[in-house]
């Protein structure tokens, strides 16, 4: 069995303070636990109800994706990407695919960067929505979860129309898409936007102005924007305490610079905060895919990349804007045909660290509250 | 041994109060029966309604649409190997589902189906029901320690204090009622049946009774009796999300099922007494507006033309049910369940039938009403934390419940105050 968890870090001094002289439990939530999202192992310390600290325990869903990184070629490699984040594996594989590019000083042609974006922005909306529906199941509001499941079939069908598959896309490749647009591509999209906005309104109806809803997220994980930029957390999260960072704003990678757009941030960096900064910000990416139907340019898909990908000697870091925050990637080339080393800054991962510090001193009810706004997937936790 | 059974039929009194003891055993076994197949039929429409409402289909394999669903689960719990965890109290363990599952029965005693149609009448009816629907916490509690086992221990504490804080603005709503039933007449009573014929006899339902005092009551009531039953938005006790599955976590199978039955026979027993003290119990609805005999004949055929409804359902259903062979004895199955329900609605034709049912099917519609309330919560709210659900219970039902009880004594007794007043003054 596994080795007895050392728990002398979580502070015991605390022990005085206690009612009654009680003593604390510890409890292990997680790894089968239903609103842990994966296979996350909390170990809590608890006084009754009230969480004293907390620790994470993960690599329960550890693949090795790094390494693998190091022995595929740069092409081979691709799909691989798009096992991290599974509810966003669009954005994954095209953080790569730029990276790589940018180690090659290749950049892909206009039509391209046009469907790469529409694809990314249609997988941050299906992203949000499994984070919504999972979010409000764990604060026990069940209904919402089959909404946003029914809504983002659409846009799966739209992958799959693309490039035949729906959550592990393999969307792109480098240097561009391999896929052209099928027919009646931009059709599917607008016809999404227009079914899409109502819909939001509906989830909205069901949680923003609900009193339990509020009164369940208001106030909960509280994370002012110093403690944000200390901990490294981006995404939703880090613009719901008020920070304005967006990469598609802070340092426009594809055609971002040519949709208007706005980014939504919160005031109090609360739960509820960063739920209306995910509705808000599936309400720009609907903008943004207007815009990208509208003006999606003509030409090639492809740019003149190499059969076999052999890129200089150097290294390169490149990040986007993944639905869930920064998602970088560092590679290091020794100018074979292999990576010689892919290091992945996984958003979740780095969100993860700031859990301790938002579910200190509330209840068990926050832990899950508070794991579901952190909007973490433990595969890419653990690569 | 006929005439004693046309005997007992042609009596106005419920056997506890004839003293027949073969009746009342009879009326016990009935209503076991009828609110364990009550729990089976919520079972399915739970599922059902939810999935409707989530944009599923729910159970659709196991017979037509699903009916025969809840059959098989009990089968299969019925079968499932027996476990009791290595470190847990076996004794505590083994008995917590049966304190669970009998507190939960034995509520019914007292629950007035119609004027004749309960196990007893006692003087002290709700107050018995209160009673021991609150013995139902220990064997909680008794679940959850016994389990050796965290979640389960959270779980049950939860449901402790949840259960202790409510039923003190439960009391004090039901108060309210039973104050009502002396007001005006002056005969106070605690009897479920005095009560229901306190209503009957002032002429209005209590939930309109000095409007909106009656009102707020019953809201005070039916918020309470959902924390009281743990179900959402205040099911904590056992939070999925949160808890894995509370107090029952580590209970499978056919004591698990205890737990299942146990929890939704509370639930029809909380709501039969919402519809006790607030809807009028089995009296039918509209009998001040739309009396005279002839309404009443309209009423009394009510549920036999609804049973003939359903049956007719049941057929236009087989109608659309695909014409394939896989499905031919799905459809000979609806329509078999139609037929039934269609028998059903042909016998409760029958004048005799049709006057001495219809005092149950008024309350049993009523409590189904409270039952897809119940579902309908489910599948809307979110659930409260702790501290919150403490919070609404003590700083705002508690409030609340006092307010309208002074009120409605005010209020009821205002002649004689102002009377008393005069007199001072003078």
């Amino acid at each position: 069995m596994s080795q007895p968890i050392d728990t002398s870090y979580l502070d015991l001094d605390t022990k005085d303070e206690t009612f009654l002289d009680s003593t604390e439990m510890v409890l292990n939530m997680g790894p089968q636990h239903p609103s842990t999202h994966g296979v996350l192992r909390v170990i809590l310390k608890l006084d009754g109800e009230k969480v004293l600290g907390t620790e994470c325990v993960i690599g329960y869903l550890h693949r090795g994706v790094e390494k693998i990184g190091e022995n595929r070629t740069y092409t081979m490699f691709n799909p691989y990407v798009d096992r991290m984040d599974y509810v966003a594996a669009v954005s994954n594989g095209l953080g790569y695919c730029e990276t790589v590019e940018k180690l090659l000083s290749a950049e892909a042609p206009p039509r391209a960067q046009y469907i790469r974006v529409i694809l990314t922005e249609l997988c941050r909306i299906s992203s949000h929505q499994v984070w919504l529906g999972t979010h409000a199941l764990d604060i026990g509001a069940i209904t919402p979860l089959f909404y946003a499941f029914r809504d983002r079939e659409e846009i799966l069908k739209i992958f799959e129309k693309y490039c035949g598959a729906r959550l592990t896309t393999h969307a792109f490749r480098i240097g561009g898409c391999i896929y052209e647009t099928y027919d009646g591509f931009e059709q599917d999209v607008k016809k999404f936007c227009t079914f899409f906005l109502p819909k939001l309104d509906e989830y909205e109806e069901l949680l923003t102005t609900n009193r339990i809803w509020v009164t369940r997220t208001k106030n909960v994980g509280v994370l002012n924007p110093e403690d944000c930029i200390a901990l490294g957390v981006t995404g939703p999260v880090l613009r719901a305490s008020g920070v304005k960072w967006d990469l598609r704003k802070a340092q426009p990678y594809e055609c971002y610079k040519d949709f208007d757009f706005e980014i939504p941030t919160g005031v109090n960096g609360d739960t509820y905060d960063r739920y209306l900064v995910r509705i808000a910000e599936m309400r720009q990416s609907v903008r943004i895919l207007q815009q990208a139907v509208e003006a999606i340019p003509t030409g090639p898909i492809m740019a003149k990349v190499p059969k076999v990908i052999k890129p200089p000697v150097g290294e390169v870091y490149h990040s986007i804007e993944a639905p869930k925050g920064e998602l970088g990637y560092f590679i290091v080339s020794d100018g074979s045909t292999q990576p010689y080393r892919v290091r992945v800054r996984p958003p979740s991962f780095v969100n993860l660290q700031a859990l301790d510090k938002m579910v200190r001193g509330l209840l068990v009810a926050d832990v899950v509250a508070v794991i579901g706004t952190l909007d973490i997937v433990l595969g890419e936790v653990d690569r | 041994m006929l005439d004693a059974v046309k005997n007992y039929l042609n009596s106005s009194v419920t056997p506890g109060e004839a003293g027949s003891q073969l009746w009342a055993t009879v009326y016990i076994v009935a209503i076991t029966l009828g609110v364990s197949v009550a729990v089976i039929c919520m079972n399915w429409l739970e599922r059902k309604i939810l999935a409707h409402m989530q944009i599923r289909l729910g159970p659709m394999r196991v017979g037509p649409h699903g009916l025969l669903q809840p059959i098989a689960d009990a089968l299969k719990l019925l079968i499932k190997e027996d476990i009791i965890p290595a470190n847990a109290d076996k004794v505590v363990f083994w008995s917590a589902p049966v304190v669970v599952t009998m507190t939960a029965f034995t509520t019914f005693l007292v629950v007035p189906f119609g004027r004749t149609h309960a196990v007893t009448d006692m003087n002290i009816g709700v107050l018995f029901m209160l009673g021991i629907s609150s013995l139902g916490v220990l064997g909680i509690i008794m679940a959850g320690w016994s389990s050796n086992s965290h979640y389960p221990l959270m779980g049950s504490l939860r449901s402790s204090a949840q259960m202790v804080s409510y039923e003190i603005a439960m009391g004090l709503a039901i108060v309210c009622a039973v104050l009502m039933t002396s007001l005006q007449t002056g005969t106070g009573t605690l009897s479920m049946i005095g009560i229901v014929e306190a209503q009957s006899a002032q002429g209005t339902w209590f939930i309109f009774k000095f409007f909106p005092l009656g009102f707020v009551a019953f809201g005070v009531f039916a918020i309470a009796m959902i924390a009281e039953t743990n179900r959402a938005p205040f099911d904590l006790p056992e939070a999925e999300s949160e808890l894995v599955a509370g107090f029952h976590t580590e209970y499978s199978g056919f004591r698990w099922s205890l737990f299942f039955l146990a929890e939704y026979s509370a639930m029809l027993a909380v709501s039969s007494i919402a519809v006790t003290l607030w809807l009028g119990g089995w009296l039918r609805p509209f009998a001040n507006t739309l009396s005279g005999s002839a309404w009443d004949l309209a009423f009394s055929l009510i549920p036999a033309l609804s049973f003939l409804a359903m049956g007719a359902g049941c057929f236009l259903g087989t109608i659309r049910m695909p014409k394939i062979i896989q499905m031919r004895v799905q459809t000979i199955g609806l329509g078999v369940f139609g037929a039934l329900l269609a028998l059903i609605g042909l016998t409760l034709l029958l004048p005799g039938v049709r006057e001495r049912v219809q005092d149950i099917y008024w309350f049993v519609a009523k409590v189904a009403c409270f039952m897809y309330l119940y579902i309908w919560y489910r599948g809307t709210f979110p659930r409260y934390r702790f501290d919150q659900l403490m919070k609404v219970g003590w700083k705002v039902l508690l409030p609340i419940g006092l307010a309208v009880l002074i009120a409605t004594a005010v209020v009821g007794l205002r002649q004689e105050l102002w009377a008393a007043i005069v007199g001072v003054l003078q």
